[in-house]
């Protein structure tokens, strides 16, 4: 059984989601609140989507602040695999752990609906079981989801091949319809879509499986 | 002698002008449905005031400005100009 911590800051809304994706697809989930600071005994995190601290000022930016951050840095920099969804991808760029921003969707309108995404790599932790270029059916849920980054960035993405989810039909104006992203090392990814309301044929959608699946196979050996 | 003295401070950020303002472009197009011409350039950002406690104005300047470009700022998308209005006694 392979641990995975399940980070919750108040104003968080999908930590239960991601604990039944986790369970339904193997792991052993656990709760992480806001004000822990150690995370050592984990074996991956995943920073679930909701309203972090209200949004107040930015998404993310006031959990950004939170002292389970700073754990959550350690733990990234020693290599643990870190997947950021939604508002944690959020959470993840204002503290600096991966580049870029969110901004409003063009068209200034929330966005709740189930979309197309092709995967564009493979050598992330939590798309290392899917395959190059596979098209995935999964929900977003978002008003601050445009990617933004300066056109250097944009190039070492591209170039460094951390592009790591595209929309095949760009839905908010994300620049190179980025849908998910990761650090330089590759262990830290953010991704803008729901993989954990994904996993029930019953409730329609069950590609987000893969995304867990591959993250529980990466936690081996870590 | 260095007493302490509090300063009004209002810090003005707003988007970037290389990066794209959805909510400036939506309010931007409603104007002349409502009978607004000839308004063009509508950025929309967000306006913070807060006392700041300091030896001076320059201090209290500096000090704000630290907490807007950390803070309350986004570098990625926004920049952020702050004004001392006065000082409260």
């Amino acid at each position: 059984m392979r641990r995975i911590g399940v980070v919750v800051f108040p104003g968080t809304n999908c930590e239960f989601d991601t604990v039944t994706a986790i369970e339904r697809c193997g792991g052993q989930p656990e709760l992480v609140w806001h004000d822990r600071r150690s995370l050592a005994a984990m074996d991956a995190l995943v920073l679930p989507g909701g309203f972090s601290y209200g949004d107040y000022l930015r998404p993310g930016a006031i959990a950004r602040f939170s002292p389970v951050m700073s754990a959550v840095r350690s733990f990234a920099d020693s290599g643990g695999p870190v997947l950021g969804i939604c508002n944690g991808f959020q959470v993840l760029t204002e503290a600096g752990m991966l580049p870029g921003a969110l901004q409003k969707n063009i068209g200034l309108k929330f966005i709740c609906r189930t979309v197309t995404i092709r995967v564009e790599t493979t050598r992330t932790p939590v798309t290392r079981k899917a395959m190059q270029s596979m098209e995935l059916s999964l929900p977003i849920n978002h008003f601050e989801g445009n990617y933004t980054c300066d056109s250097n960035t944009l190039e070492r993405l591209r170039n460094e091949e951390r592009i790591v989810l595209r929309y095949v039909d760009n839905p908010n104006g994300s620049m190179d319809s980025i849908a998910g992203i990761c650090n330089e090392a590759g262990n830290v990814v953010g991704i803008m879509p729901h993989p954990e309301r994904a996993v029930d044929h019953l409730l329609g959608l069950e590609d987000g499986e893969i995304i867990f699946r591959s993250l529980l196979d990466t936690t081996i050996g870590h | 002698m260095n007493s302490l003295t509090n300063y009004l401070v209002l810090v003005e950020v707003r988007p970037r002008a290389d990066v794209a303002d959805p909510a400036g472009a939506t309010v931007e197009r409603s104007l002349p449905a409502l009978g607004f011409d000839g308004i063009t350039q509508v950025r929309v950002g967000k306006a913070i005031r807060f006392l700041v406690r300091a030896t001076s104005r320059d201090e209290a300047k500096l000090k704000a400005e630290r907490l807007a470009d950390t803070f309350l700022a986004n570098p990625v998308i926004e920049e952020a100009e702050v004004s001392v209005l006065s000082p409260e006694s």
